[in-house]
């Protein structure tokens, strides 16, 4: 149990049910006056923020949250499977659940799962991946028309900007939090 | 680690000079005693069964009473779980007691006073440093100030016990902008040391200074009559009590003494805020030597 003088930046509550991060804190207290516990509030589900302001006899639930690492093992529709490779748990993540971490994610990759009450509701990638070029056009040299990088697609079906010498095979580390190209990987 | 230590330092320097030059006392009162003015929302700090104090308030009336008619102090006063970044848990604070002097006099004063600081020390923030030395400062009542900047009246906002987060969330961030404001004639239930008004007495004599929308200091007129400061006290305890909190011993020997009070105006006033607006800070942390959490 949490009571207001507890809250700062980070925390995270159970409000209604529903887990909420502090992203905004601030104390005031004006003179003689009532501690207020200005917050603003993100929900863990939905996303949604909003502000709240709370006294100093409000209490909290702390958030049941887990982090638990799982290994990508399948897809099938709009289904993901993870499996905990300590209980051989498995667990199904939607598409939407994942967002734009579809992008970069491959057979066997190990990523951290946050579960509230067992159930998931965010996944984090590692922050940088290898993924393999299966289309890119080739280098037209002499060609100044543009920019000096071209769109190439990786086995994901992501498509992201890269340096103009990248070949169909060549290996590429991306950042998972920017999506953007970082080096080419040599094997 | 703060980077303001010497501009604090003349700061304290200059608000000494003042006192002394007007002929005040500077006191040293313990700051470590058996009980304290029971107030509704600042939480104690305990000592071996006895309290840190909250401010020096209790002891510094008590030698207005006995009859040292001009001291000040500048002291460590002690209040559980105030942290923010214009809150510590203790903080330094400048407390000064005239008698003979209402609130309006003690207004004026608060103004000597900063205009003195602020063209004594060399201060880092000009821009604070200008507004402070302007002379017309901004005079406002609550009522006043709540018609301006409130969605509703500061009446309403008392029966509707949003007093505090009206104020903290659309009145303050408004007040001393172009120039300090003073916000004067509190609701009379929210000033329990403070003397009625004669001329309205739903109003207390109660001041705050603020300059850009910081807190700075809190002043007014005494109350010097022993049987409604008690019936007060007895309020804040009960208050105290129904927020599950136990509220200490009754301050008997302040209560005695206070019969003897003559009319005075005594005021408290922030000295790492006054350091922080003077150095352009934007956190207390810059301008103390250790928070708690460096400790």
């Amino acid at each position: 149990m949490y009571t207001a003088s507890d809250l700062r930046k980070g925390l995270k509550v159970e409000i209604d049910g529903d887990p909420y991060i502090v992203t905004d804190f601030e104390f005031s207290k004006p003179g003689k006056g009532q501690a207020l516990y200005r917050t603003r509030l993100k929900n863990m589900l939905t996303g949604n923020a909003f502000e709240r302001t709370f006294r100093s006899n409000d209490k909290f639930q702390r958030a049941p949250l887990e982090e638990r690492t799982m290994q990508f093992l399948y897809s099938q529709g709009d289904e993901f499977h993870f499996m905990d490779n300590k209980t051989f748990e498995q667990i199904t993540i939607t598409k939407e659940q994942l967002g734009d971490n579809i992008n970069f994610l491959i057979d066997n990759m190990e990523v951290d799962i946050l579960l509230f009450k067992e159930r998931p509701i965010g996944v984090t990638l590692p922050n940088f991946v290898n993924l393999v070029v299966t289309k890119a056009d080739p280098w037209a040299k002499g060609d100044t028309s543009g920019t000096d990088t071209k769109p190439v697609t990786v086995q994901t079906g992501y498509t992201l900007q890269v340096p103009p010498f990248i070949e169909e095979g060549d290996k590429l580390q991306i950042d998972t939090r920017t999506g953007q190209y970082l080096t080419r990987v040599k094997e | 680690m703060a980077s303001f230590l010497s501009r604090r330092a003349e700061i304290i320097q200059a608000i000494r000079t003042f006192f002394i030059n007007r002929g005040y006392l500077e006191v040293d009162t313990p700051i470590r005693l058996p009980c304290l003015i029971p107030e509704a929302h600042i939480e104690t700090e305990q000592s071996s069964g006895w309290f840190l104090q909250t401010s020096p308030e209790m002891c510094m009336k008590r030698l207005l009473a006995a009859g040292h008619g001009r001291i000040f102090q500048i002291c460590r006063c002690f209040r559980r779980n105030e942290r923010g970044s214009r809150h510590l848990p203790e903080f330094t604070m400048l407390e000064w007691y005239r008698a003979g002097i209402d609130y309006v006099d003690l207004m004026a004063e608060c103004g000597e006073l900063l205009r003195f600081v602020a063209d004594k020390v060399d201060c880092p923030d000009k821009s604070a440093a200008a507004r402070l030395a302007q002379t017309d400062w901004e005079y406002l009542t609550v009522q006043q100030a709540f018609a301006l900047h409130a969605p509703l009246s500061a009446d309403r906002a008392v029966s509707g016990e949003a007093f505090d987060e009206m104020l903290v969330r659309y009145v303050e961030p408004s007040l001393g902008r172009r120039r300090p404001t003073f916000l004067h004639d509190y609701p009379a239930a929210l000033g329990s040391l403070a003397r009625l008004k004669n001329e309205d007495q739903r109003v207390a004599e109660r001041f705050e200074l603020y300059v850009d929308g910081l807190e700075l200091a809190n002043g007014f007129s005494e109350l010097t009559d022993v049987d409604e400061q008690r019936q007060r006290f007895v309020r804040e305890r009960a208050s105290m009590e129904g927020q599950g909190r136990q509220p200490g011993p009754m301050p008997e020997r302040f209560l005695a003494e206070l019969g003897e009070l003559q009319s005075a105006a005594g005021i408290a006033l922030g000295v790492d805020r006054l350091v922080m607006l003077l150095c352009g800070a934007r956190s207390i942390d810059e301008v103390v030597a250790f928070t708690p959490e460096s400790l």
